[in-house]
């Protein structure tokens, strides 16, 4: 099968001019004068293969020169040196609603922006409705865009730019972008893609993301590829580039992929590891207040029920849970070891249920994560980051992240003499 | 999905430093949608928050009209009859090509996050600037239209179709020099204020305001020839609609003498010739038009790998 990318030998050069000359009065002025000019190459010798239908993760730290790379396959950059080789009509997703005009209406600017990605007019007809709906935008589409909320903007960029039917989308971390419910169907909407056997490069520092969705990943650093395979593997190399490089980097938007302890190192680790033995299937959450509402009170119980499937039966195990806000910050974490001295076998499928009977949190949305490992920790069975949440919410007028009883007294101090 | 079968008859996109300027007409052609989508975006964006609208696009002619009429024929005197149609014949078409131009020129730099973002042929965008003016030089056909109606009633038949291939050879010219000229102001930006006098000195330059043969005459008193007006294709042009639309090349005057014999004086507007010698000039400067353009798509060619870092 003839591959649907192909980056020969790719490098790319930018110049970085300490004093720009970017009109004719200072050209004029400085002419004869050499301009200081650095040559950086922010990409050098890239070479790699995408093959039909395959999801291929791009990652690496900021300026590690994913974005250039995939500016040069969308045919946005040109390489300075060596080739690319595109099958099938590209469409890249670098910014959403990139072209999209404040004045026009959405209407006028789904039919640009889809010209504008290569699609005729009466394409763009046929599949209006669908990509209306898919934003949800039915009752603002007549609406000039400048009047848009950012997230209605974000919606109908990634709509349209999707339905343009891409044989090669490339997707530069846009995902970020929009509410839980729209990144799900982004989510969804890229897996349907995954299924009608298109080809996805994709950049995000999501490494739960990249694991899910991607074949395969390709890591960068310093306009070089450092290793190129298996997510898991690519995501161990990145992060050993980073350590051995610079120590720790200080970009918070990395946030999420290089995890400031060591807990989320190990757990990201964990599940680049696991070998599904004992597969968590699912987890379900329940408390006091479920059928009349969604979510938790301050100091509340909650119940984590994991439903998991082991593949044979297998009696060294532990199951794991921990608790995260959303920021990553790990709050709890507790084990069936330290809960009840370890547990019976596991075989075929069942469940572990965690008791939390008093969650002293008070406020916010938090993630639950489950961990299946042996007593040693050698083998990981099963690893799943944020399979579950839960929101707390503080009905009173105490602030903070804890719920801790609190009461007042006051005294007056007798008068003296 | 079958292997392979898709790939076979999906378009294979190579993209290598540089490209030919044969691919990029290919391209254009492909992408020709889009240029009338541009084109009509360019419009609706002009007017979408203003109450008169197209409106706009009619009083400018008509308030130069006014304003020239009233200088040059009023206080200066120049004794054109039927001013306003002569001075629409050039200055349409002149507007055509200008507005063009200086429009074209920020079209790459103001689009920054289309060229930064998603991949099209570029040379759409300054095209389009020249099929916005070339909407608008319709619009202001109705002002000529009226001037028409009101003071002449008739064109030179046998010129009348020069307006064709006269249009069609300002269209080549002003792409050529929009597409040039947008890519250039990514690199050096202040060519959009150098344009606008280089504009500004070429209007005087072209007989739209006075008439060609003064200009002539004026050479031939100097001893040289007057085909020199020609070096500035323009004027090939804007005379052709002239000579067409105004469609007298002469007019005369009569004054009476000191000693009361009444003078009839023949002044000379346009070149005494017939539409051959108007179609001639006309293909020479459509030849230079079409060398152009594809000079100026080379030249886009070779930098528009940069304009997604450069802007």
């Amino acid at each position: 099968m003839a591959a649907a990318i192909e980056v020969n030998g790719v490098s790319k050069r930018f110049r970085l001019n300490h004093e720009r000359h970017r009109t004719l009065k200072e050209r004029a002025i400085h002419f004869g004068r050499r301009t200081e000019s650095e040559p950086f190459w922010a990409l050098q010798h890239i070479e790699f293969q995408v093959a039909e239908g395959e999801t291929v993760g791009l990652l690496g730290h900021n300026g590690s020169g994913k974005s250039t790379l995939l500016k040069c396959i969308g045919g946005i950059l040109q390489p300075t040196l060596g080739s690319i080789v595109t099958r099938g009509r590209v469409a890249s997703l670098l910014e959403l609603g990139a072209g999209f005009h404040p004045d026009l209406t959405g209407r006028e600017n789904v039919y640009m922006n889809a010209q504008i990605l290569g699609l005729k007019s009466r394409d763009i007809a046929a599949r209006f409705d669908e990509i209306v709906e898919f934003a949800g935008l039915e009752d603002f589409i007549d609406e000039q865009v400048k009047h848009y909320s950012s997230g209605m903007y974000v919606r109908l960029g990634f709509a349209v730019a999707t339905n343009v039917d891409p044989d090669i989308l490339l997707i530069d971390e846009v995902l970020a972008v929009g509410d839980e419910a729209f990144q799900r169907k982004c989510l969804d909407r890229i897996r349907e893609f995954q299924r009608a056997g298109k080809t996805l490069v994709f950049v995000t520092h999501s490494a739960d993301l990249m694991r899910s969705i991607c074949d395969r990943a390709v890591a960068l650093d310093h306009g070089r590829v450092i290793a190129s395979g298996l997510p898991g593997e690519a995501i161990r190399a990145f992060r050993m580039s980073l350590v051995d490089g610079r120590g720790r980097p200080s970009v918070e938007t990395e946030l999420d992929l290089i995890g400031e302890d060591e807990v989320e190192q190990a757990q990201i680790d964990a599940a680049a590891l696991a070998n599904r033995e004992v597969a968590v299937v699912g987890v379900e959450l329940s408390h006091p207040g479920d059928g009349e509402r969604d979510y938790l009170l301050p100091g509340e119980a909650l119940r984590v029920r994991v439903r998991y499937h082991a593949a044979h039966p297998i009696d060294d195990v532990v199951f794991v849970l921990n608790l995260h806000d959303t920021n990553g910050q790990f709050l709890f974490g507790v084990n069936t070891d330290s809960l009840m001295g370890g547990m019976k076998g596991v075989d075929g499928d069942g469940f572990v249920d965690f008791h939390l009977p008093a969650v002293p949190l008070l406020g916010g949305k938090f993630l639950v994560s489950i961990g299946v490992h042996s007593h040693d920790q050698r083998t990981i069975y099963d690893h799943r980051d944020g399979i579950g949440e839960f929101e707390v919410v503080n009905p009173g007028r105490a602030a903070g992240l804890l719920h801790i009883d609190a009461t007042v007294s006051q005294a007056t101090p007798e008068p003296t003499s | 999905m079958a292997p392979g079968s898709s790939t076979s008859t999906a378009p294979t996109t190579v993209i290598v430093p540089t490209s030919s300027v044969w691919a990029h007409l290919v391209q254009l052609w492909h992408y020709r949608e889009l240029l009338v989508a541009l084109v009509r975006k360019e419009l609706k964006v002009k007017y979408k928050n203003s109450t008169l609208g197209f409106f706009w696009t009619t009083l400018n002619p008509m308030l130069t009209l006014c304003v020239y009429f009233f200088v040059f024929s009023v206080l200066l005197g120049n004794g054109i009859p039927r001013f306003p149609v002569w001075l629409l014949c050039g200055l349409l078409v002149w507007n055509l090509f200008s507005n063009s131009m200086v429009s074209a020129t920020g079209s790459i730099t103001g689009n920054g996050s289309l060229v930064n973002k998603v991949a099209f042929p570029r040379e759409i965008l300054p095209l389009a600037s020249v099929g916005a003016n070339l909407v608008h030089f319709f619009f202001q056909a109705i002002v000529l239209l009226g001037a028409l109606i009101a003071f002449q009633r008739s064109v030179a038949v046998e010129y009348i179709w020069l307006i064709v291939p006269a249009m069609l050879v300002v269209l080549v010219l002003a792409g050529a020099l929009s597409v040039f000229l947008s890519a250039i102001n990514v690199y050096a930006r202040d060519t959009q204020h150098l344009l606008e006098l280089v504009v500004m000195v070429w209007f005087w330059l072209t007989p739209i305001v006075y008439p060609w043969a003064q200009v002539a005459t004026k050479l031939k008193e100097n001893g040289m020839p007057s085909w020199l007006t020609l070096l500035n294709p323009i004027t090939s042009i804007v005379i052709t609609f002239q000579r067409a639309i105004y469609a007298q090349p002469t007019y005369t005057t009569t004054s009476t003498g000191a000693d009361g014999v009444k003078v009839v004086t023949v002044n000379q507007l346009l070149p005494l010739e017939g539409p051959w010698w108007y179609l001639r000039n006309l293909s020479i400067v459509g030849l230079v038009a079409v060398v152009l353009f594809i000079g100026a798509l080379r030249f886009f060619t070779r930098v528009e790998g940069n304009f997604a870092e450069e802007i």
